[in-house]
């Protein structure tokens, strides 16, 4: 509707679909909100406050385990996620759960999925999961192959940016400009992790020909089980990118990982899309765009960039790569890019959509 | 059945008749002809519920295994040499997870130099990973030696490697008396996991171990090889009983009976080893060989009874470890604890190079009469190996011997453009 | 499989070790390691054992090959290349000058090799002083393989001359090991071409058995 000198005005709807309402018809409400969730990353894990994986794990394997009625096995990478949830003699898994190695998940995955099908037990499915670092640097052969063979497994990856188990380092993963353990920003010449590096995987995945291909954040939680949903009702190999804040390795605040991932996702920073066999079917639009200095600020592993003298020369190449993913992806609503991607916007859109 | 095949088709079928579940597959030479008959089987529809994979590397051939393994199903690859490394850190994964995944080992040497052809040095690097480690002295054993390694797997939840020459048994055709599929399915029955992913009974594996377990867990992997060393001559008992012939089993001694001499070997060299041995006892010389086929877990018993009374033994391996010497022999030499005799080791058949009966007879007669070094380098090229020290000690900074050499033999006429 | 041959046969290998062993040489992509392969299934389908490789060498296309077999009436336990072979198979004349092929050649040793020239043309005459000049040979088995397979592949035909030669083997059995390893037409016409060898060698009449 027309405000009084003509602007714009748009409305938006927050909280009334927030994971947990329990005001939400039953059929909207997340899995969480469900009594009967399977709780199959329990509590009592080891994770930080805050962790952004922890989160995200817990949605996307409780609406894993809802889509296929229990029927599921999920091979992990070292990592995190295998540390906090494994410390001997106990577990927070309430699903049958292997852990090899840092760089065989997917791998492994793919043999779990090889023996049901010898066995004539195609009724169970299959999870990889993985931190970034498991995922696209030491894991990437893996996971091309189980790509490339199409084997029938679902690949979640939570990426945080870095290794941080071991102590924040550098992965292929780490956004330029980011300072961790061995990308400090030393001297001018050194913005933290560098310009031009780092691989884009979801982008990698599409490039596979896979079935699904879908990134997703724990901003919008409803939106990561719908995916993982829809990444359960098909077979093949599938993969699902996402974004996972986490507080001690970004040095933001524990309170801050929701908002840290809705910032991201409305800079332009972090794209989020569907894809299947190569394109894509559906974004999310930016809802209310923000420059990427909002997203960068609280976080300390930024904070290089806003000293004395501040980096504005790298903040401006940040809004650049923003700007390009926006354009690339018809992240805007009513922007006049060429892209005419189906929106999803919220889970009322999903289920017009059917 | 008698049949003239190809070591690696031998093999290929005998796995087939093992049932196997999932097959994973990663070519390297000289292993290929193992995964390509396999291949062949599953697509004939020879082999019924077995997933084949084609996987991107050794690395992940093995880390297929373990997932398919963990799920219950019997699984199977084979590698060699520079694969085998690769997949290193899978290897004391599966060991550690207690899976009873079979693999072959096509033995070859490791590089650098790059060189495909037969030694133990590849093996012999995992010795410790936590496998047991069977030897084939000829195709007939490396088939037999598969239908026991799976069922000596399962029995302790242990993974195990059939090492076989590669190459010289890979790539050799011989008889071989074939199994059927009835002898096979009476003498190894389905596997059945301790502890299974299921979700009818969710099981946590791999969890980590702490300072508090660890000690406990690696000491109980020590302990299940020791439990091989009964169960491995038990299962073969029980071959021989099914199939009608001897096979497997922890040693084998050959003319070792009052031996003043006797020469301990691996796998296939053991036979140009009993032809000198036969030829030297007609004239007189008290010697023979003993033949170790389980070397992890090493029967330390058996070697020591089998060796304890001669005056001397010849250990002749085809690997090196660099920096100290024999590895067999070093192993040996713990049998051998507190008993006093000559001991040699003798390294030969580096990287294929060709063991012959001349050598060996030559060798063998320096041996009896005590003038052997204690360690020896069957047929090295001494004047070739000299004139490179020589050029170290003329001036530091040797670089690497492999390209020096090839410097030194190659085309004179290249250098002169 | 048939039984022992009877013992007529192998005159020739009496007195001399228990196995009989044959090298062949040649270039990559001839042929030669198979040669080899059905040199020990035919002495397996007369009862006897049998082993068969290559020297492993980087299997180019031109490069020299060299493949060996032994067989004989007992188990055999050597895997040590042939050093001194009872017979040499030759099958690609350009060898000839360029590699020692004739290494290790017992004295009454047999040799024969694929070539339209005959010993003195090929500049052999030395050799001949080495060996029973009966035992050394030159058949032209690249034009009877070309006669009677279309292609210059000489590895089967020659094993026909081999058995001619030697007459450690029947024809009847280099056959059917030609049959097992080259299944339809193409066993059929290397079991010609053998055949026409073992004629040209033999110099009688050789009928190839039916299948």
């Amino acid at each position: 509707m027309a405000g009084a000198d003509g602007q714009r005005v748009r409305f938006y709807q927050v909280g009334s679909f927030a994971a947990g309402n329990r005001l939400v018809d039953p059929e909207q409400r997340t899995v969480q909100a469900r009594m009967d969730r399977s709780n199959t990353l329990t509590s009592g894990h080891r994770a930080c406050q805050g962790c952004g994986e922890a989160l995200g794990a817990r949605y996307a394997l409780d609406a894993a385990m809802r889509a296929t009625e229990g029927k599921l096995i999920a091979a992990n990478a070292t990592g995190c996620l295998e540390v906090f949830s494994t410390p001997f003699p106990e577990s927070s898994w309430q699903l049958p759960w292997i852990h090899s190695l840092f760089g065989n998940a997917p791998a492994v995955a793919s043999g779990v999925a090889a023996a049901l099908r010898a066995k004539g037990r195609e009724d169970v499915r299959v999870i990889g999961q993985g931190g970034d670092g498991g995922t696209v640097d030491i894991g990437f052969g893996c996971l091309s192959g189980m790509f490339e063979r199409g084997d029938d497994v679902l690949y979640i990856c939570y990426d945080n940016e870095a290794y941080m188990n071991t102590g924040v380092q550098r992965s292929g993963a780490t956004p330029p400009a980011a300072r961790t353990a061995n990308t400090k920003p030393i001297g001018r010449e050194h913005p933290g992790n560098e310009f031009g590096q780092g691989k884009d995987m979801p982008r990698i995945a599409m490039a596979h020909g896979i079935p699904y291909v879908a990134t997703a954040t724990v901003a919008d939680l409803h939106d990561l089980e719908r995916k993982v949903e829809r990444a359960i009702e098909l077979r093949g190999a599938r993969y699902i990118h996402v974004f996972v804040p986490c507080p001690l390795g970004w040095g933001a605040d524990s309170a801050d990982t929701i908002k840290l991932a809705r910032l991201v996702v409305e800079s332009g920073l972090f794209p989020v899309f569907e894809a299947e066999r190569g394109e894509v079917t559906a974004v999310s639009p930016i809802r209310r765009q923000v420059p990427v200095e909002e997203y960068l600020r609280p976080q300390r592993r930024y904070a290089h960039l806003f000293g004395d003298p501040p980096r504005t020369d790298i903040v401006e190449r940040l809004q650049e790569q923003a700007d390009a993913n926006i354009a690339r992806f018809g992240l805007l609503p009513d922007d006049a890019s060429d892209i005419d991607h189906p929106r999803v916007g919220s889970t009322s859109d999903a289920r017009e959509r059917g | 059945m008698l049949r003239q095949l190809e070591g690696s088709a031998a093999v290929a079928e005998t796995v087939a008749l093992c049932r196997p579940e999932v097959v994973c597959a990663y070519p390297i030479s000289p292993q290929t002809h193992i995964v390509e008959g396999l291949s062949d089987l599953v697509r004939a529809g020879r082999l019924e519920r077995c997933e084949y994979v084609t996987v991107e590397s050794e690395f992940a051939a093995l880390s297929v295994c373990i997932g398919a393994s963990a799920t219950g199903a019997r699984a199977y690859t084979a590698t060699a040499s520079q694969g085998l490394l690769y997949m290193a850190e899978a290897l004391y994964n599966a060991s550690g997870l207690g899976l009873p995944i079979v693999m072959t080992v096509a033995n070859r040497a490791i590089g650098a130099p790059i060189n495909i052809w037969n030694d133990h040095s590849d093996a012999m690097s995992q010795r410790d990973c936590g496998w047991v480690q069977l030897y084939a002295e000829d195709n007939q054993e490396a088939a037999d030696l598969h239908v026991q390694a799976f069922r000596l797997a399962e029995l302790l939840s242990l993974p195990v490697m059939v090492c076989m020459d590669g190459f010289v048994l890979t790539h050799a055709h011989e008889r071989v008396d074939m199994p059927t599929a009835e002898q096979v399915d009476a003498f190894l029955p389905p596997f059945e996991p301790r502890q299974v992913l299921d979700p009818a009974d969710p099981v946590t594996i791999g969890a980590m171990v702490g300072p508090e377990a660890f000690a406990e867990v690696k000491y109980l992997a020590h302990a299940k090889q020791m439990q091989a060393l009964d169960a491995i001559p038990e299962i073969a008992a029980d071959f021989e009983t099914t199939f009608g012939r001897p096979s497997g089993g922890l040693v084998r001694g050959y003319r070792t009976e009052g031996a003043e001499t006797i020469v301990v070997a691996l796998g296939s060299v053991l036979g140009t080893i009993e032809d000198t041995i036969d030829e030297l006892r007609e004239e007189g010389v008290s010697i023979g060989a003993l033949a170790i086929k389980s070397f992890r877990p090493f029967p330390l018993e058996e070697v020591r009874v089998a060796l304890g009374a001669a005056k001397r033994v010849v250990v002749l391996e085809k690997a090196l470890a660099v920096g100290i010497g024999g590895i067999v022999s070093a192993n040996v030499r713990m049998a051998l604890s507190g008993i006093e005799l000559h001991g040699y080791t003798v390294i030969a058949g580096l990287g294929g190079r060709a063991i012959t009966k001349r050598s060996l007879r030559e060798l063998f007669g320096t041996a009896i009469e005590d003038r052997l070094e204690p360690l020896t380098f069957l047929d090295l090229d001494r004047e070739r190996v000299e004139a490179e020290l020589g050029r170290m000690s003329a001036g530091g900074r040797s670089g690497p011997h492999a390209e020096n050499i090839l410097r030194e033999a190659g085309v004179v006429a290249a250098r002169s453009h | 499989m048939k039984g022992p041959v009877a013992v007529s046969t192998f005159h020739s290998m009496e007195g001399l070790r228990p196995t009989f062993e044959v090298r062949i040489h040649g270039r990559g992509g001839q042929g030669v390691v198979t040669a080899a392969e059905m040199l020990s299934v035919a002495a397996f389908d007369e009862g006897r054992h049998a082993q068969a490789f290559p020297s492993f060498g980087s299997e180019r296309t031109g490069a020299p090959v060299v493949s060996f077999c032994r067989f004989g009436d007992v188990p055999i336990r050597s895997r040590e290349p042939i050093a001194e072979p009872d017979a040499l198979i030759v099958q690609d004349p350009t060898l000839l000058h360029q590699v020692d092929l004739f290494s290790g050649l017992r004295p009454d040793g047999f040799v024969l090799i694929n070539s339209s020239h005959g010993i003195e043309g090929l500049g052999l005459a030395e050799l001949g002083e080495r060996v029973r000049s009966e035992r050394l040979l030159t058949v032209p088995a690249t034009e009877l393989a070309r006669e009677h397979l279309g292609r210059p592949l000489p590895n089967a035909a020659l094993l026909g001359g081999f058995a001619a030669l030697t007459r450690t083997l029947e024809l009847s059995s280099v056959i059917a090991a030609i049959r097992e390893r080259f299944h339809g037409e193409a066993g059929e016409r290397n079991a010609a071409a053998a055949a026409a060898c073992f004629q040209r060698v033999a110099a009688e009449p050789a009928e190839v058995p039916n299948a």
